[in-house]
């Protein structure tokens, strides 16, 4: 295995980690929304990447999409409706943000240690990158969970999908990759954009989650 | 024969999604919409009586498969035949507008279509995207109304779904990774038929890990508490047709998949064998549904949660394994979704005649509405596990299969059973008897597919034809 190769596909795996950080410790939307373009196109970059090592020419379909769509598109509209909707301010965390970095660590080992035991058998490059991708995965769920605000849980949605399109590209030979991915972005533009958002500004005038859990199901 | 009544279950609805966004007129929108689920419903019954097609990398049909399309296609025709009356009230009273129902009726055929897609194939990155596909299309149904509450349900079905589908897919991938070194690369290692006869050489750790991921994912879907949290708001908020399908095919398609996944399990004699977890998680949800079920204040809140519980007793009994348990969970689950849409096709109406959800301003059906109360009661007395109805039958099956094999483990399922039966009695009353309440309009309902299913739910607690025993005793042995 040439290992230039093998340390590009690290680099920018890790790096999809170091930006799913860096979206943990954002405190304004529009950070959010920089931070979360640069992940998408780190994640062209590392499905191209993919595409070019496994010589599996459909992979650069996903990472064209992922660079239009995730990289270009949604986070232009979200800036739109962010703008629209004036919610440029800070955002509201229910954990400070030591203790999301410690848990977002936390996560990232155990990540670590859950794939990397029981897959010594895989080849050695899918197996890191799998072990990324869960901690991608892992640190999106701690976004969506540890944020208040509407917009950035779909931002925390799409990082997540992001993780698995990254361990889905990391699985040699793994069909429907560039299926799913396409339904998946198309999925995500129409259903989050068009509806929630637009519902919730109608009825609320915010985007701010907190104010749709006044009904606690009784 | 089969090959063209496979295509017909798949194609129909999607053809009639496409078809029904066009259609203006809500009343031909409502007859179309049922006359393709009911058209969905003789290929599907095509399907059990021809001779099956050749299973290929896409698709499968075999005996498992087929129950579940069945069950699909007849309660998603009947309760589109009830939605017909449904909706009409809904538009009179303005909560809906014509180009919503239009919305409305594309995404009920999809939603229908995309689980039958889930059901039949043999592939299981698409079943994937057939589970998903329809959890996305009932978030848009659960949030139709566009009220405070129904679009806080969305966003939490949303968001909780969205992340079981996540997961779900992340053990997906890694059944591909642990089945590589057998199956190679491409399509047909997605297979599910390869999966289930190579699952003696994969890599028993990799499988572990996916399957943990794989329950988490599809465990949200079903409902198993702790994952559930979405439910009860799903089904409270959205129109009652969506509640009923909800409760009575999405669950069911959602635990399908994780069948297919325990058989996987199942072959492979290093792995871990998950049914002592699948008891775990389905006595969890029986006994924590029971015991939520007393302090509901709506109605249809108050079902979901019974839902909880019977999925609870489903998961619990194919977690038991065996052919008796498989049997008993098999017809328990059949039996809750005929039984569960009834009550909710029950409850819909009442609810509109009485312009409410709240249990406690329902009192009195009996004296103002008395075909609605005998439906409501006779559905009531059905899930509660009374005899002559067929969830006796089942839930008797799954409680004497365990007590045969692990007494200790009927104590919390016999409790969580009776605490439920107690609090169904108690709202039963309620409802039913007690000085009316509310307005005594008379209702525009169709009591036809109600009384259907309830009819049928009568049917097989006196008498289980014989055909349909072995059909299922087929299953429950493949079931392992």
């Amino acid at each position: 295995m040439p290992t230039l190769a093998f340390d590009l596909a690290h680099l920018l795996a890790g790096s999809m980690v170091v930006s799913s950080f860096v979206l943990l410790y954002q405190d304004r939307i529009t950070g959010v929304l920089n931070v979360f373009a640069v992940q998408a196109v780190i994640l062209a970059l590392a499905v191209a990447f993919q595409a070019w090592f496994q010589d599996a020419p459909h992979l650069y379909v996903t990472a064209l999409i992922a660079l239009l769509v995730k990289g270009i598109v949604i986070p232009l509209a979200l800036h739109r409706i962010v703008r629209e909707l004036g919610i440029h301010r800070e955002i509201e965390k229910v954990v400070g943000v030591g203790l999301t970095m410690l848990a977002g660590l936390a996560l990232t080992a155990l990540a670590v240690l859950v794939v990397l035991p029981v897959t010594a058998g895989a080849g050695r490059i899918g197996r890191e990158d799998l072990a990324f991708a869960l901690a991608v995965i892992l640190l999106g769920l701690l976004m969506m969970i540890t944020r208040r605000n509407a917009v950035t849980q779909v931002v925390g949605f799409v990082s997540l999908e992001n993780g698995f399109v990254l361990a889905a590209t990391g699985a040699r030979g793994m069909p429907l990759v560039v299926e799913i991915s396409t339904a998946f972005s198309i999925l995500i533009a129409f259903i989050v954009f068009g509806i929630f958002l637009f519902r919730i500004r109608e009825r609320f005038d915010t985007v701010d989650v907190h104010a749709l859990e006044r009904f606690r199901g009784d | 024969m089969g090959e063209t009544a496979r295509l017909l279950v798949l194609v129909l609805p999607f053809a009639a999604a496409g078809l029904l966004a066009f259609v203006a007129d809500h009343r031909l929108g409502a007859r179309l919409n049922a006359t393709t689920a009911g058209a969905a419903l003789l290929a599907a019954v095509a399907l059990l009586l021809f001779e099956r097609p050749d299973v290929g990398i896409y698709f499968i049909v075999d005996d498992l498969n087929t129950a579940f399309v069945l069950l699909n296609c007849f309660v998603g025709f009947t309760t589109a035949v009830f939605s017909a009356s449904y909706i009409a009230h809904e538009l009179e009273i303005g909560r809906l507008t014509p180009t919503f129902l239009r919305f409305y009726h594309a995404m009920y055929q999809a939603m229908l279509g995309s689980m039958s897609l889930a059901l039949l194939s043999n592939n299981v990155g698409l079943m994937w995207v057939g589970v998903e596909v329809a959890t996305l299309v009932t978030v848009l149904m659960v949030g139709i109304y566009r009220t405070e509450p129904a679009i806080e349900a969305a966003w939490k079905y949303f968001i909780l779904g969205s992340v079981g589908i996540a997961l779900a897919f992340f053990g997906t991938i890694l059944v591909y990774l642990a089945a590589q070194d057998a199956l190679g690369e491409g399509m047909p290692a997605l297979a599910w038929n390869r999966l289930l006869a190579a699952a003696p050489l994969f890599d028993p750790q990799l499988l572990d890990l996916a399957f943990v991921f794989l329950l988490v994912g599809y465990g949200t879907k079903v409902g198993l508490a702790p994952l559930h949290a979405w439910l009860p708001d799903a089904h409270a908020e959205g129109p009652t047709p969506i509640s009923a399908v909800l409760s009575g095919l999405l669950l069911n398609v959602a635990l399908f998949a994780l069948l297919r996944f325990k058989l996987v399990m199942a072959g492979n004699p290093a792995a871990l064998t998950p049914g002592p977890i699948m008891v775990t998680m389905g006595l969890l949800s029986l006994t924590f549904a029971a015991l939520m079920l007393y302090r509901r204040r709506d109605i249809k809140r108050f079902f979901a949660y019974s839902s909880i519980e019977h999925m609870g007793i489903t998961t619990f009994a194919f977690g038991m394994g065996g052919p008796l348990a498989n049997f008993a969970g098999l017809l328990h689950m059949a039996m809750h979704s005929l039984t569960k849409s009834a009550i909710f096709m029950a409850v819909g109406h009442v609810a509109q005649v009485k312009g409410t959800q709240k249990i406690e301003a329902l009192k009195g059906l009996g004296a103002t509405h008395p075909i609605l109360a005998w439906g409501f009661a006779v559905g009531v007395v059905a899930i509660a596990g009374l005899p002559p109805f067929g969830m006796f039958t089942s839930e008797f099956l799954v409680v004497s299969s365990t007590f045969a094999r692990t007494p200790w483990l009927a104590i919390p399922l016999v409790l969580g059973l009776l605490v439920a039966f107690g609090v169904l009695t108690l709202r039963l009353v309620g409802v039913v008897f007690g000085p009316p309440e509310g307005p005594r309009t008379p209702v525009h309902a169709s009591y036809v597919p109600m009384f259907a299913h309830l009819l049928l739910v009568l049917l097989a607690g006196i008498w289980l034809p014989d055909p349909l025993v072995r059909w299922f005793q087929t299953i429950a042995a493949q079931l392992g």
